[in-house]
Order: structure tokens, then sequence, then C-alpha cells
């Protein structure tokens, strides 16, 4: 039954699933991210080593703001079609339904990030050693942004205009992450990874229960 | 299918500031049905919801035996998804060992490749409706069931509805139009109503 839902989560919120077409595209926050790495040099002009020392934090900034596009679609269309309803008359928990999409949006946006952030290390001209932190980083804290984007995509489910304040609610709760995550490059050394990744376990720990309380609150008022 | 039953006692149904209805006790046995009537706005949909256990009643206690089948107005079907995956996401996760039935029964056969938001209104009841059937619950809360539906359809529904009682389940259904329900208890929620 977990494998059903998953399966459908992941048909709506990946890149290319068959659910996926009218809800925007979910291919774009990928090319947002890469946009982003693109334009950045641009804007500060050909300065290369300026670049290769800013580039690591421009990479999460972005991988940031791209974790933020797919908010709107993450909770609010299900609970207007009435899936969560028929979930809870099954008595299944909104609990596992919080945690399975958590699953599924990180599944759905933080591989094709990881991978993309090769071509846009490349584009900012950064070193190996500084690459490879960028990624552990992500590794550690993309798991805490998907749990962030899901408890606010619930929180904000019931409410109009919901869209545009979730993107406003994140950005504080995930400064913790930003700060260990990409503060690791400024030291060199992965230390703060470490605090990053243990920031996200307890977001991912928290989310279901947050997120449950969220969706049975929107249904019982 | 084993013996069901739904209990309501003493419910009341605030919405925001405004007592809906109060005082509304239901006690349903399996084979039995109930119409619920009302003008719109008195508390239909909230009070198939709080028997339903989504809505919690401002007063009150509700429980059943049996599981609980909602027909209301939203199908709960992916707009995106072909109308046979929205359907097979339900049956499977009501584990439905013969989902084909329902679609036949209620002509929607045809539409199977036809992504759900194509559909018209009638064409998603049926679907909706398809739904409940294969979920295979022993108690029905049908929401305005007849709405946007076409007499043939509603004849169909009303047949259906016969045979689910006729097996040992519950149907409780609220709308403002007439079923043709002959054995159906009548609930009028004005008399109830604050």
């Amino acid at each position: 039954m977990m494998w059903r839902l998953l399966k459908r989560d992941l048909s709506i919120l990946m890149p290319g699933g068959s659910r996926s077409g009218g809800r925007g595209g979910a291919i774009l926050p990928l090319l947002f991210f890469l946009a982003v790495a693109m334009l950045y040099p641009f804007a500060v002009g050909p300065d290369a080593p300026l670049l290769a020392k800013t580039g690591g934090g421009v990479i999460w900034v972005a991988a940031l703001l791209a974790a933020i596009l797919p908010l709107d679609r993450l909770i609010a269309p299900d609970l207007e079609l009435g899936i969560f309803d028929q979930l809870a008359l099954r008595g299944i928990s909104e609990e596992s339904v919080v945690a399975i999409r958590m699953l599924a949006h990180w599944l759905s946006f933080a591989p094709l990030l990881l991978i993309a952030a090769v071509p846009a290390s490349a584009l900012l001209g950064l070193e190996y050693d500084t690459t490879k932190l960028v990624m552990l980083g992500l590794l550690a804290g993309t798991p805490g942004l998907a749990a962030i984007g899901v408890m606010i995509a619930a929180l904000t489910a019931g409410l109009r205009g919901g869209a545009a304040l979730s993107g406003l609610l994140l950005i504080p709760l995930a400064v913790p992450i930003l700060i260990f995550g990409a503060g690791s490059l400024a030291l060199g050394d992965p230390s703060g990874i470490a605090l990053c990744g243990a920031i996200s376990l307890l977001l991912v720990a928290i989310t279901p229960f947050a997120g449950g309380a969220a969706l049975r609150s929107v249904r019982e008022n | 299918m084993q013996a069901c039953s739904i209990l309501a006692d003493n419910i009341a149904c605030r919405r925001g500031d405004r007592v809906l209805f109060r005082g509304l006790s239901l006690d349903m046995r399996s084979g039995q049905a109930l119409h619920i009537s009302g003008a719109n706005g008195i508390g239909k949909s909230s009070l198939m919801r709080i028997l339903a256990g989504l809505l919690k009643p401002a007063s009150g206690t509700v429980s059943h035996k049996g599981a609980i089948g909602l027909l209301d107005e939203n199908p709960a079907i992916d707009p995106q998804a072909r109308l046979a995956d929205g359907l097979k996401f339900w049956a499977q996760i009501d584990n439905c060992g013969n989902p084909a039935g329902p679609e036949l029964a209620l002509d929607i056969g045809d539409l199977l490749d036809v992504p759900f938001r194509y559909l018209s209104t009638g064409q998603r009841k049926r679907a909706a409706f398809a739904r409940l059937l294969n979920q295979n619950a022993a108690i029905w809360l049908l929401d305005e069931p007849l709405n946007g539906l076409d007499t043939d359809a509603q004849a169909k529904i009303g047949a259906l509805i016969k045979l689910h009682c006729g097996g040992g389940g519950i149907c409780i259904a609220a709308s403002h139009q007439p079923i043709d329900l002959p054995e159906a208890q009548m609930i009028a929620l004005e008399d109830f109503a604050v």
C-alpha cells in the first residue's frame, strides 16, 4: 500500500511522470538551478578567483530556490481533489501519507540537483575539493530542504495565497541548513556537513507529525 | 457482507460561528437505507463528513462498524491520469480483486483511456461511483449522488443502492432531490435546524 502511494506521488512529482503534466513542469526547478549558475558569472563579471570563492555559496542558494519552486504542487492539489479525505477513510494515517510525500519530493529534485551541480560547478570554475564539499553538503542538506518544503506546503495548503507565503516561510527555516552546509565551504573542511546532516535528520523526523497534524486540522475545521 | 452499523448520538454541527443543526441521532443497521433531505446550506454535506469521521461534530458522538465509503463532490481521481489509471490506483489501495466490473455496469468502459479532466460532470460522477463500488465498503455515504447524472444513470444508481442494501450494506444518501428508495427512512434536516 505504501508502495502504491509512493508510486502515485512520484508520477505527480517526477519530471516526465504520467500525472505531472498539468501541474507545472516538474523539470523546471532543475532548469532554474542551472540558469542561476549560468547567470551568476554574467552578473559579477569574469573574475575567476572571485567566482571560485563564491561559486559554492551560489550553488547552495540556487538549490534552496529550486527546492521552493514545486511547493504549491506538493500538498494543495491533493487536498482539493479530496485524495486525503479518501485516504483517511481507509484508515491510512496522515503521518505516513506525509512521510511518503516527503520521500517522493526528495527523489524528484535532489538526485537531479546533485547531478546538475557538476556542470554548475564547472560553469563557476570551482576546484575539485570545493565541488566535493558542495556535493556532500547538498547530499546532507537536501533531505532537510525536502522535509521543510513538505511541512510548509501542508501548513499552508488550506490557505488562500498559500504559494507565496510558503516560499517566505521556508527561507528562515532553511537558514540552519544553509549555515552549516554552505559554511563548510568557507572553512574548507567537512565538519559543518555533519551538523547539516543532523539538522536534516531532525527535520525529516519531525515533518510527518507536523505535516500530518496540519492536514488533520485543515480537514476537521 | 458481515453485519455493519453506524450510530450517531445527539450530534450538532457548527460551521464558523453558526450552529447548523443539533440534536440529531440515528441508528442504522445492515440492509437499511436513509435519505437525508434539506435545502442548500442546511448542513447535509457537513453531516456526511461528520458521519464519515472526517469532521468533528460540535457535540455528540459517532461510531460505526464496517468500512465507510464516501461519495462527495470530489471524485478524488487524478485529473491528468487516464480514467483507468485513476481507478486502478484506488482499486489497488482497496485490494479490489475484480476492478473491471463497475466500469461496465456504469457505462464508462469506453472512457477508460480518456484523461479524467476531459470527462463531463455526469461521467465524473459515474467514475466516482465506480471507485466506490471497487472499495467494497459496507457503509455508503452518498452526498448528492444524483447531481449531474442523466435519468438512465440515476436509475442505475438507484438499482445499485438497492443491490447494496439487499446484500446487507447500509446506504445514507443526502440529496435535495428525491431518490427512488422505497424502503428508505427519511430525515428532513430542517427539523434539526437551529
